[in-house]
């Protein structure tokens, strides 16, 4: 934007808010002055303390923007307010910031550590929509942050946090399309994500940033099959659309014995005798529709997951969302077997009471729809009938549905339709609907005369455009059989004098030549009109006198010759090449002389060769190859990022991609989840068990089995028994375990779903170890088994079961058996848990007879369960426990070893390792063949009776940068040895996990070891003048201060210094002060300087600040370090 | 998905822009003004236009054009459903959609738009949700908000957002509990010149106001749900137990919501509730023409035609009309050539009627077309289908809540043709 015209819209855009403004005149827009006084006025406003002020300035600052006015030289003015309390000044804010942050790219980053701060906010929506707001802000230098936001965020334990992040990751690809490779992956997480709230958005994400990655949905198909009615609407045209381009991969045609038989169309009433009164026992037809079709193509038989497609996007079509409604249609039209594709017809035709927009879409799909399948919307012709008050673009395609929908049946009824509409004032419907007429005569023989003749009466009509339209299209009609209609001819010759429409007089024309033996004694005669007036003609309508002329010389030259060479001279010098050269090219044809080559000899055979008539195809003939319903479709050209609509395969691919196997995720833990455990369930929770083992959708079609798990609930509402209601629906069972089970609670019972709730809510704040009793049993029976269920689906949450299932043996012994990344909640959760875990044993124990799953309701840390994703690749569990969902936390060890003893991680729990038990510490020592490595000590314990040999590590799968350097091989570990080795990992500064196999003669195991932030760090010395220097370089945003409340048992110096160097590999600076403490260090890799200051008050008050140039190291520091003070 | 939304007035003055990514010149709007002034009617611009770098896909509401532009493949309907989505909420939060209001909630407008759409994909789109998060205005408020400095945005974080009926939010209350339910069919119908019924249709609509404390779970049934040919449903309902018992089911939002739409089974014959006898002639010479109408009760089942009314979209050449009418009083513009008879009550005994001449303009032809009737009309406590509510029925929560049922006949697109 140029600066005067900026400065012009600042002054409009300074007005106050409401107050209508129509345009700017330019001669205010020059006073300068009183621009910069208005802008100084809202700056003013800006910084004063008064939220009221602040408000009213941001107000009016956004209506500039909403204007489209520009306000970019406000941004310092209005980025200092992004901390702000008040809630509207601050979406007010970020309104701005999202505009203008591209534009002002170093002062946006201010705003940067405002949102780092919101990302680790307890609410879950301060942390979505600071995820949201940092993601929004296009500036390239926060690539990094942003994608470790989004990472974080999608291992959230909110749903809706993840929900968010699924956004940004479109947002962070179009920035940046590099990142691409790392996006995937957390995509590739978010589509294991079982919760409705989730899905549609990180399809989305799928189809911009990876589309061609088909192969990521195998395991999440029948997921994402299930869920989809659940979904919100939005998400749910997304999926549908996505899973249509799927299931044409990897399932067969439907319809592939009868594509040979397709062309006949006899097929197409088989179906539509069943539609019409499909009104009652709609299923019981089709089930019966099915069988029949089965047994005819017996060779085909449908993939039960093509089916289950089918199956659950029916419902759909009940949507009020025309979008909706659309990508269901699409999907049956592009993947259902013929005799299914008809229920579309009728919501289609729903959709035609829609909006004029809506129906403009629509019909032109269902005019492509009408020409593969005619008979589908044969019962609806009616629908398709034309009002006087339809705008013009429907009217048009109202008439392209009903000439696709003509037969010899109802082509009577259509063609009185017709006249009503050629009577119509809008001439260009009018012209449309002769050319339907047209196109009605070509198709359907019957008809043609009585089309013929209502045409011909059509040239007397008064509006040329009529007539004109009229003559081509009779002139098309003429082609077929010309010497039946000598007459016509003769009459359209007589129109040349009244016509003026050029494409009219052309046709004429050209009509007359064509078949000037017809009408030998008119066509000399309109050929010396023609002469007459050729100066006067355009273009086409010369060229056609030109053939016209040609032609007569050619049959009758005796008549003609003289004309003929008149008309050639006057296009001779006629002021378009095109008609010289036509001129010039046929004189040479036709009028031999001795130069003239063998050409002349043939001339009548080109002149005068038999033309084909011409086909009238419908424009929307072939459009199908586009997926419906696409804008590509709509426009009838491929448009930008568009997915073609892949062939169906010859042969089917493996449809065991499909299956999930719950167990694969998790190598080293499953047989955690040993097996004896589950012995123990109730007797239903058997039944569940096989059910998931089962297919979970019937081969049948019907309907019988619910897809929507609100109906699944709401059986029991009604029915008796409740508890088995719900149970008894098979793949209903399915969408319900998926869903956070809340949901089920709502439909069945008010009461018990605000107990629910409520209870829910405690859960997520605080353990609760008090039984509700209030519950009466049967309640929570269902409870359980949804949670089970749950905890089934979720292989993460085995974790839980492990701690259930060993809770009879002791303590230790459970806490033994936590897998490697449960090790970090345990030994925090072994601080807490102690006083209260021997009293928790004996409820167990006492309700152990009622079933073992009860334990659920008191375990002092259900939210592990009520976060039904990921949670084991996040291991956040232990503040989560806390109701912290500080994310970063993940990287820390977060307990506080009561000495400075170095803490041991496992690695390999004896169980999985089938006697092998590995344990690691970093050793904090250098590792000595490389410096920029850190040191991971390795235990190795054998408990098993036999020996392991060769213990060596293989197939080391490690982020780009990162290196390892493996531990010597152990030749020998005899049962009940212990071995130590230590092994180096550069880590790159940053907490990825390196992942590695572990390997014996005999087994390799999958592991992984993840630093927390604090190993990432070797100490170093410095003094305090040194530090205070360092210091001084490091401001800005490489500091960030955190004020906090030390736990009470940390108050003195010494443990304070205790504790920070257990969270961090840090040296203490020398200080004067006793209230403040300084450490330093320098991360391993980078040697970047890692300095640490906690500032003591009175209270137990506490400032900490962390300076480090990598942001990334930084604030994850300030987040260890601060759960290490505080607990 | 949604790069950027204008909103473009009647004269083609953009008023309000918003970009949901990086900002794309309004020039881009110039496309569409082109074809804009090609059209000779603002229903007839295509609403999916393109241009060499983007898509424009648009909507025409409240005479104001809610243009959105794309820049990659998007379903042309995703997009359109949610920019009447967006006039919808528009017109729930201010009472109309109109370029006034708009201008005068200017910030509410461009709140809402933020939180609608998140990078170009739809987030929020439940009023309920956004009345959570954004508070529309009402007069006292805004008194209170000049006075206090208050705000109109929530204080409270939405929690709609996150629940499995977003729908609804929680802890409502109410003193009076209540349950509207109106039942409102619209004829849709084409007769010919003789009064025969060309094509003649039901739609069927069950709005809904529901004010009911807590989470009470509905359950509406018919006396005879077999008249129901195609229906669809608000996300509330629970279709299977459609499917399989034809009762509605539901944990209704607040307020007021469609609750289902549906369609009359094509087998029953349609009730056309009035007869026209018209006769409209223009004659060659003397450029005049005659109009004669007389409406008449044909199948009202016992009720009274109310609101009766016709419009008639005069040929280009009248010019004037000269009428008389027995019952109500007729207006024609002359700019839009509309002649409108408001007539009112339908009395049978005086059947009403119009009559007189229309004078055309001189030396012009006669129109070869005579212009159809548009008719519309209301009865009351009548579903002209002849569906009947049996009984509603809460769970979930203890209080007896008051209930009522309303039922409602009108003309949807009825046309005579002549």
């Amino acid at each position: 934007m140029s600066a005067s015209s900026a400065f012009n819209d600042e002054k409009g855009g300074s007005s106050s808010v409401g107050e209508p403004e129509y345009g700017h005149d330019p001669a205010s827009g020059g006073i300068f002055s009183s621009d910069y006084k208005r802008h100084d006025d809202l700056k003013e406003m800006l910084d004063s303390n008064k939220d009221s002020l602040k408000l009213e300035a941001m107000k009016r600052i956004v209506a500039m923007i909403a204007r489209g006015k520009n306000a970019s030289d406000l941004f310092p003015a209005v980025v200092k307010n992004v901390a702000c309390k008040n809630i509207e000044v601050k979406k007010l804010v970020y309104v701005y910031l999202v505009r203008y942050a591209e534009e002002q790219q170093d002062l946006a980053l201010l705003s940067i550590s405002t949102f780092q701060r919101g990302l680790k906010d307890p609410n879950q929506l301060i942390r979505a929509s600071a995820l949201r707001v940092l993601s929004s802000i296009r500036v390239t230098i926060i690539v990094p942050i942003m994608m470790l936001a989004i990472k974080e965020a999608a291992s959230d334990m909110s749903p809706y946090v993840r929900k968010t992040a699924a956004h940004a990751i479109p947002k962070l690809y179009s920035l940046d399309p590099e990142q691409k490779d790392q996006l995937i992956e957390v995509i590739e997480k978010l589509l294991a994500d079982k919760t409705t709230l989730v899905a549609g958005s990180v399809v989305m994400a799928f189809e911009e940033v990876c589309p061609e990655r088909i192969d990521l949905i195998h395991k999440n198909y029948r997921k994402l099959c299930n869920l989809l009615i659940d979904v919100e609407e939005w998400g749910q045209v997304v999926i549908i659309n996505m899973l249509t381009r799927y299931a044409r991969t990897q399932f067969l045609n439907p319809n592939i014995n009868e594509s040979l038989l397709e062309e006949g169309g006899g097929g197409e009433k088989t179906f539509y005798g069943s539609d019409e009164d499909e009104d009652e026992d709609e299923e019981e037809k089709e089930k019966k529709a099915e069988v029949a079709a089965m047994a005819k193509r017996k060779p085909y038989v449908m993939d039960p997951d093509h089916r289950l497609l089918l199956r659950n996007t029916k419902p759909l079509l009940q949507s009020r969302n025309a979008a909706v409604v659309m990508a269901v249609a699409q999907l049956y039209f592009h993947l259902a077997p013929k005799a299914e594709v008809g229920v579309i017809a009728k919501a289609l035709v729903r959709l035609l009471r829609s909006h004029s927009e809506v129906q403009y879409v629509v019909l032109q799909n269902v005019a492509t729809m009408t020409i593969k399948r005619r008979g589908m919307f044969e019962p609806y012709l009616k629908s398709f009938y034309i009002r006087s008050t339809d705008p013009t673009q429907i009217k048009v395609l109202k008439l392209e549905v009903l000439t696709n929908l003509a037969n010899e049946t109802n082509i009577s009824t259509i063609l009185r339709e017709f006249q009503t509409y050629i009577r119509s004032m809008d001439k260009d419907f009018v012209a449309a609907t002769i050319q339907a007429i047209g196109r009605c005569a070509t198709n359907i023989g019957e008809v043609r005369d009585t089309c013929l003749n209502g045409l011909v009466q059509l040239l007397s009509n008064r509006d040329e455009l009529v007539v004109a339209e009229s003559v081509v299209v009779i002139k098309k009609l003429l082609q077929m059989q010309p010497e039946k209609h000598s007459d016509i001819i003769k009459h359209m010759a007589k129109l040349t004098d009244n016509i003026q429409v050029p494409m009219a007089r052309a046709s004429i024309l050209w009509l007359i030549g064509e078949y000037c033996e017809h009408v030998p004694k008119i066509a000399p005669d309109v050929l010396r009109k023609m002469a007459k007036s050729f100066t006067n003609e355009e273009d086409i309508v010369k060229l056609q006198i030109i053939n016209l002329a040609a032609k007569l010389y050619l049959t009758n030259s005796k008549q003609t010759k003289l004309l003929t060479q008149y008309v050639l001279n006057l296009a001779k010098y006629d002021q378009n090449y095109d008609i010289r050269d036509r001129a010039r090219f046929i004189r040479q044809l036709i009028v031999p002389t001795e130069k003239s080559g063998a050409l002349s000899k043939y001339a009548k055979k080109l002149f005068l060769a038999l033309k084909p008539a011409p086909v009238l195809e419908s424009p929307f003939k072939d459009r199908d190859h586009f997926q419906l319903g696409s804008l590509s479709h709509l426009l009838n050209a491929k448009a930008g990022g568009y997915q073609e609509l892949p062939d169906w395969p010859e042969a089917a691919p493996d449809p065991s991609v499909r299956n999930v196997e719950v167990f694969t995720l998790l190598e080293r833990v499953t047989t955690l989840t040993s097996v004896p455990e589950w012995t123990k369930c109730s007797s239903r929770e058997k039944r569940k068990e096989k059910k998931v083992e089962k297919p979970f959708y019937s081969d049948s079609e019907g309907e019988s089995g619910p897809t929507e798990s609100a109906d699944s609930e709401s059986d029991s509402a009604s029915g008796s028994e409740s508890g088995s209601g719900s149970e008894e629906s098979g793949s209903g069972s399915e969408s319900e375990e998926s869903e956070e089970g809340s949901e089920s609670e709502e439909e069945e019972e008010e009461e018990e779903e605000e107990k629910d709730k409520k209870k829910k809510k405690k859960e997520l704040k605080k353990p609760v170890p008090e039984t509700e009793s209030e519950q009466s049993s049967e309640e929570e029976d269902r409870k359980i088994e949804r949670k089970s269920k749950q905890r089934k689906s979720d292989s993460e949450s085995e974790s839980d079961e492990d701690e259930e299932s060993e809770s009879e043996s002791s303590q230790s012994e459970s806490e033994d058996s936590e897998s490697e990344v449960e090790v970090k909640k345990k030994k925090k959760t072994a601080e807490t848990k102690p006083p209260s875990k021997p009293v928790k044993k004996e409820t167990k124990k006492e309700k152990k007879e009622m079933s073992l799953l009860d334990l659920d309701d008191f375990e002092p840390a259900p939210s592990p369960q009520v976060t039904p994703v990921n949670t084991f690749l996040s291991n956040s569990l232990v503040t989560d426990l806390e109701g912290l969902s500080l994310s970063d936390s993940v990287l820390s060890p977060a307990t506080i070893a009561p000495s400075s003893a170095l803490k041991n991680y496992e690695l390999l729990h004896r169980i999985t390792g089938e006697g092998l038990s590995v344990e690691y510490c970093f050793s904090r020592q250098p590792f000595s063949p490389d410096a920029n490595m850190v040191a991971v000590q390795m235990q190795f314990t054998n408990s098993a009776t036999s020996d392991t040999k060769n213990l060596h590590m293989e197939d080391v799968k490690l982020q780009s940068g990162m290196r390892v350097k493996e531990f010597p091989e152990i030749e020998l570990l005899s049962a009940g040895e212990t071995a130590t080795a230590v092994m180096g990992i550069d880590f790159c500064d940053s907490t990825q996990a390196a992942n590695f196999q572990l390997c014996t003669h005999t087994r390799k195991f999958f592991v992984s070891i993840q630093p927390p932030v604090g190993e990432l760090m070797r100490p170093i010395f410095l003094t305090e003048n040194e530090f205070k220097k360092e210091q001084g370089q490091l401001m800005g945003m490489n500091e960030i201060t955190e004020k906090l409340t030390l736990d009470a048992k940390c108050r003195n110096e010494h443990a304070i210094v205790q504790r920070v160097t257990a969270a961090a590999n840090l040296s203490r600076v020398p200080c004067g002060s006793d209230k403040e403490c300084r450490f330093a260090g320098r991360t391993v890799t980078s040697s970047s300087l890692v300095l640490v200051t906690v500032a003591t008050k009175e209270e137990g008050a506490a400032q900490l600040t962390v300076n480090c140039e990598k942001m990334v190291i930084g604030t994850m520091l300030v987040k260890d370090i601060l759960l290490a003070l505080t607990q | 998905m949604i790069h950027s939304l204008f909103l473009i007035n009647h004269s083609g003055d953009i008023f309000l822009e918003k970009h949901w990514k990086s900002v794309i010149s309004r020039s881009v709007c110039d496309y569409f003004f082109e074809v804009k002034e090609k059209a000779v009617d603002p229903e007839n611009v295509p609403p999916v236009l393109q241009t060499p770098h983007h898509y424009l896909i648009s909507i025409y509401r409240g005479k104001l054009f809610f243009l959105s532009v794309v820049q990659t493949e998007v379903p042309p309907l995703f997009v359109i459903e949610f920019l009447h989505r967006v006039a919808d909420t528009f017109q729930d939060y201010f009472g109309e959609c109109s370029e006034g209001v708009i201008k005068d909630n200017l910030v509410t407008v461009y709140e809402l738009l933020e939180e609608m759409l998140d990078n170009g994909f739809p987030l929020a789109t439940e009023s309920n949700v956004l009345k959570e998060m954004i508070r529309p205005p009402n007069i006292l408020r805004s008194v209170v908000n000049t006075l206090t400095g208050g705000s109109n945005v929530g204080d409270t974080l939405p929690t709609g957002q996150l629940s499995n009926v977003p729908w609804r939010r929680a802890g409502v209350k109410y003193t009076n509990n209540e349950a509207y339910f109106d039942i409102i069919e619209e004829i849709d119908a084409i007769l010919d010149k003789s009064g025969t019924t060309v094509f003649a249709e039901i739609q069927g609509v069950v709005e809904a106001c529901v004010r009911l404390t807590g989470m009470p779970d509905l359950t509406l049934s018919f006396m005879n749900p077999r008249l129901l040919d195609d229906v669809s449903f608000h996300p509330c309902v629970r279709f299977k137990r459609w499917e399989s018992e034809r009762v509605l089911s539901f944990i209704p939002p607040d307020g007021n919501f469609t609750l289902m739409t549906y369609h009359v089974s094509s087998q029953n014959l349609v009730a056309i509730p009035v007869y026209v006898k018209q006769s409209i002639n223009f004659f060659e010479t003397g450029s005049c023409g005659r109009l004669e109408i007389t409406i008449g009760p044909k199948q009202n089942m016992g009720k009274t035609v109310e609101g009766l009314m016709v419009t008639i979209h005069m040929p280009k050449v009248v010019l004037s009309a000269n009428l008389t009418a027995t019952q109500g009083n007729y207006t024609y513009d002359l700019t839009t050539k509309v002649l409108v008879w408001d007539i009112g009550k339908l009395n049978p005994q005086k059947l009403p009627n119009l009559r007189g001449s229309l004078s055309m303009q001189a030396g012009a032809p006669k129109p070869e077309e005579n212009p159809s009737l548009n008719i519309d009309l209301k009865i009351q406590q009548l579903a002209i289908s002849g569906l009947k509510v049996s009984r509603l029925d809460m769970y979930g929560e203890k209080y007896k809540p008051f209930k009522g049922v309303k039922y409602l006949t009108k003309a949807g697109k009825f046309q005579v043709r002549t």
